[in-house]
């Protein structure tokens, strides 16, 4: 495999990238992606090009798959994929997306720059921002996609904006997600509805509430969810940690954790290894309370035998921390073309509508519904009556997530003050 | 004339990527790793690791777990060996040996935490009937701080290995007769086998010993399951770091897996200074005259304890087969409400391409390792003395996986190889050959020179006494060690992952991603195809010497 070195930059490296007709196409895409109002979206010329060009070309997708409802998703899309658009898709499974992007510094620490094993990763948060800083991404791409105009970013930052971050179109909007609490109504009557009401009912429910054991994903989120309800400074979290003083906008946090773990499960000497592994106890009886980061979670565990019927989900009043979870193409892909048209149907209102089906997946759309067309928003209208599910107005209040500098503070604080006590 | 090169190949193909590996590991752990912006060598990564919190601590349960498994699983073996005799419990235990060793251990360790959990198997059992617990009991049983389970969980999967090693090396030591002569002298038959044939045995079995100190030490997959969580373990504390978001943990991950390989190499000193002392100490007491003590008291310990970790494996499988066709089961219920095929269902159409994989992956790397296992064996023996490098054959079992993978990793990109499916059948080699050359080793060693000798009398050259008196003749160690291989192979995940590119799909990298959600029917479903794999390689090397020998007793493999 020939091509330039060209160094670090992935806009630059995009150029080299695509050897054949790629780098033109692309190229032009973006050029008239960028001068085309975005609302009507009729298929560019340069789109049909990169269309023509995927076609025969195999995508490996790697996505985290510890839940067969997803999984199941991602080979329904595959199925899509081949049919419509001759391209296969590959479900590369991974139990940590951190493998993947191992993969990717591998083989830029090697100075591969266009024969990469990995065309689209699945990632949010933390992820992007590292990649996104040590340059493993390519981009941006995302004004290149037909249905991104679907998201109305002008209208809903959220879907061009991770932790804060600009995604600068280096990620595609997928899903969205939000802190979710679940109980089994038949065991806990009134739940606790804010933060403050939690630590009295972990006080009163001794050994029935956790959080996944930092640095989890979501043991961390929740960290934010307590620091965002107990602090005085909330704007502060929007900036970078480094520019307020971490000790005393924290040390509520710290207080109320001292308070609550001795009445946690295990009297908060150990904790659940994840979010799944909440959802599994939760299972087993020994915790009456839990969360998730997946609002179609608890609904999905009761059609699979996980959860009891009677469980029923809720959000905090005044909102949970929720974000948005995007697809990025790595730098070195050599299968752009088809990764772009993977992302784009991704964001199909007929692919959209597929996941957030509950006997699919039930992962909320990332597509502003109210203003799709007649036939499209058809597709979302029979929201499933279950009741297990949280109802859908009740993910209307959804906190942004502080600036992803505060997630590793955050963490390194916890460890330092609760590992090896 | 090949078989004088095998040395050389055993050595390009183990040493050499471990060493690169390692050093690749080296140059971040001291803040070289220009991809990552890292451009000059620092001490940075060795002061951010000192200051992790409990760092001491993971490094104690490190070493202890190390050395603790090790040392129990080895006494267990050595008193049910001194106490064993032809009764049918002790052949049926005997037997099991086998089918434990399949079990992955990933699979054993899910069984152990399904079963002991304060919501598992047992706790079920008993409730509320002789408990009165209608809810679980908050106990910290499962991931406890000192390491308990993790070692309990790992000493169910080092017995068997320990237990097979000895049995494949006791007959060139003529136990019987040594406990003969000891008993003819008085001894009473426990002692007579603790005082004259375990100080024998063991020097046949020390390098089994050290990989398992080494295994023990550095464990992830157990770890995760069954290890302590604040801190874990050392190799699990790693493997975060490796994992975290944020890249520059990178370099701190780097220096933990040295710090890592620093861990594993003290246990095998501590042990080794152990050893010495045992022997000072031990010969005293194998001089002192005494002709028998505490008979009873081992007689339990020594069967008590197989028994109880045999039957620990066994209903931690039934617990997880449980698991697979659970509908909901609320505590605390015995048995599932319902039961339901659907997780079956699920999963039987997604099987086929990864259990084909497996095998052509497995039985590859098993094929090459026999092959140059026995070449090696068989240059040794016409040599007429051991080859000394072939100790380096244990190089894979001591390193830690984590410490060279990473680096063999970018090694490989950087050659430009993407040979994935070669690869992982290469790196898999790594792994499975030590257990092959270890499982073949001492039956070929101890094989009656006599019948090559005899071979050679009647005109035969050494290649017609290998092909058809050795080889032949050797047919039931040679396949069990192919499925040993078989297994080892099978139960790799981050090699295949990594080296694959994540593009070759294993029934262990299914079983391991899937697994992270936490949905304990798929894990009771995954995990069970995960051990049939092994457990029917371990059927057939156990069934066909009796059906290609069904008229020939005496080369029928061991009971």
């Amino acid at each position: 495999m020939a091509g330039t070195k060209t160094e670090e930059n992935p806009i630059e490296t995009r150029s080299v990238l695509g050897m054949h007709l790629a780098k033109t196409l692309v190229g032009l895409a973006l050029g008239l992606a960028l001068t085309t109002p975005l609302a009507a979206s009729p298929v560019p010329d340069g789109w049909q090009a990169i269309r023509e060009q995927a076609r025969g070309q195999t995508v490996y997708w790697n996505a985290w798959a510890g839940d067969t409802r997803i999984n199941g998703y991602i080979a329904w899309v595959g199925q899509q994929m081949a049919e419509t658009h001759g391209v296969e898709v590959v479900h590369v499974k991974l139990d940590d997306t951190s493998t993947a992007i191992s993969r990717v510094i591998a083989e830029k620490a090697a100075d591969n720059q266009d024969d990469g094993s990995i065309d689209l990763v699945w990632l949010n948060g933390e992820n992007f921002a590292a990649m996104r800083e040590h340059e493993l991404l390519y981009g941006p791409f995302t004004d290149t996609l037909p249905n991104f105009a679907l998201t109305r970013p002008a209208d809903n930052p959220e879907v061009a904006t991770d932790f804060t971050l600009p995604t600068d179109g280096f990620e595609s909007p997928w899903g969205k997600a939000q802190i979710t609490f679940y109980h089994d109504a038949q065991e806990v009557e009134s739940p606790p509805t804010s933060i403050e009401a939690l630590l009295d009912w972990a006080e009163a429910h001794p050994g029935r509430f956790s959080y996944p054991r930092i640095p989890d994903f979501t043991g961390s989120t929740f960290l934010k969810q307590v620091l965002i309800a107990l602090t005085d400074d909330r704007q502060a979290l929007d900036a970078p940690v480094a520019q307020s003083d971490f000790d005393r906008l924290t040390a509520p946090l710290w207080d109320y954790l001292d308070a609550l773990h001795p009445h946690l499960w295990r009297s908060g000497r150990q904790f659940p290894d994840s979010g799944p592994e909440l959802r599994s106890l939760m299972g087993a009886g020994e915790l009456s309370l839990a969360f998730t980061f997946q609002p179609s979670e608890p609904a999905a565990a009761v059609a699979d035998f996980e959860l009891p019927p009677s469980t029923r989900s809720y959000v905090l009043d005044g909102g949970t921390l929720g974000n948005v979870h995007f697809v990025a193409i790595p730098f070195n892909s050599p299968h752009k073309a088809a990764a772009l048209v993977l992302a784009n149907f991704l964001l199909s209102p007929e692919a959209q509508a597929h996941k957030q089906d509950l006997s699919v997946w039930g992962d909320r759309t990332v597509l502003d519904v109210a203003h799709l067309d007649e036939a499209s928003r058809r597709r979302f209208s029979d929201e499933a009556d279950n009741p297990a599910m949280l109802a859908p107005e009740a993910l209307s209040q959804t906190l942004p997530e502080p600036h992803p500098s505060w997630m590793t503070a955050l963490q390194a604080a916890w460890q330092t003050r609760y590992t090896a006590q | 004339m090949l078989l004088r090169l095998t040395p050389v190949v055993v050595l390009v193909l183990l040493v050499v990527p471990i060493l690169a590996g390692v050093a690749m590991a080296l140059l971040p752990a001291f803040g070289y790793l220009p991809a990552l912006g890292g451009e000059s060598f620092s001490l940075a990564p060795w002061r951010e690791l000192l200051a992790q919190p409990g760092l001491a601590r993971s490094v104690g349960i490190s070493l202890a777990s190390g050395l603790i498994t090790t040392a129990l699983s080895l006494a267990v073996v050595l008193l049910f060996l001194a106490v064993a005799a032809d009764t049918r419990l002790d052949r049926w235990l005997r037997r099991l040996v086998s089918p434990l060793l399949a079990l992955p251990h990933a699979a054993a360790a899910f069984g152990l935490a399904f079963l002991i959990a304060p919501s598992g198997l047992l706790a079920r059992l008993f409730s509320p009937g002789l408990t009165g617990w209608e809810q679980p009991p908050d106990w910290l049983i499962l991931q406890d701080p000192w390491g308990l389970s993790l070692m309990l969980g790992l000493v169910i999967k080092e017995l068997p290995f320990l237990l097979l090693m000895s049995l494949a090396a006791l007959p060139q030591l003529d136990a019987p007769r040594r406990v003969a002569l000891a008993r003819s002298l008085g001894y009473h038959p426990t002692t007579a086998w603790l005082k004259g044939v375990a100080p024998a045995l063991y020097p046949l079995i020390r390098l089994p010993v050290y990989a398992v100190i080494a295994f023990a030490s550095s464990v992830v997959d157990v770890a995760m399951i069954l290890g302590p969580t604040l801190p874990p373990t050392l190799a699990v504390s790693v493997l975060e770091w490796f994992h975290d978001p944020d890249l520059a943990k990178r370099f701190l991950a780097a220096a933990g897996a040295v710090l890592q390989l620093g861990v594993t190499l003290a246990a095998l000193l501590i042990w080794w200074g152990l050893e010495c002392l045992t022997r000072r100490l031990g010969r005293r007491w194998v001089e002192n005259g005494r002709r028998r003590g505490g008979e009873r008291w081992l007689r339990l310990t020594g069967r008590g304890f197989l028994i109880i970790t045999t039957l620990t494996a066994g209903l931690g499988l039934i617990g997880l087969a449980l698991y697979s066709v659970a509908g909901f089961w609320r505590f605390p219920d015995a048995l599932p409400t319902t039961l339901t095929p659907r997780h079956w269902q699920t999963a039987l159409p997604a099987l086929g391409g990864p259990v084909a994989t497996t095998l052509v992956i497995a039985t590859s790397a098993t094929l090459l390792a026999m092959l140059l296992t026995l070449a090696a064996l068989e240059h040794e023996q016409r040599r007429g003395r051991r080859t000394a490098t072939l100790a380096l054959l244990y190089l894979p079992l001591i390193v830690p996986q984590i410490a060279f993978l990473f680096g063999l990793m970018v090694l490989l990109e950087s050659l430009d190889i993407r040979a994935r499916l070669p690869l992982v059948i290469l790196t898999h080699l790594l792994f499975v050959l030590p257990y092959v050359f270890l499982s073949m080793a001492e039956s070929y060693r101890h094989f009656d020179p006599r019948w090559t000798r005899l071979a050679l009398t009647l005109g035969h050259s050494p290649n017609a006494a290998f092909w058809r008196v050795r080889l032949p003749m050797l047919l039931a160690p040679i396949l069990t060690a192919a499925a040993v291989g078989m297994a080892v192979s099978i139960g790799q995940y981050l090699p295949t992952l990594l080296l694959g590119g994540g593009r070759i799909a294993t029934v262990t990298t299914e079983a391991v991603s899937l697994a992270s959600g936490g949905n304990r029917r798929i894990i009771g479903v995954w995990a069970l195809v995960q051990a049939i794999l092994p457990l029917l390689g371990f059927i057939l090397a156990m069934g066909l010497p009796r059906l290609l020998w069904s008229h020939r007793r005496g080369m029928q493999g061991a009971p």
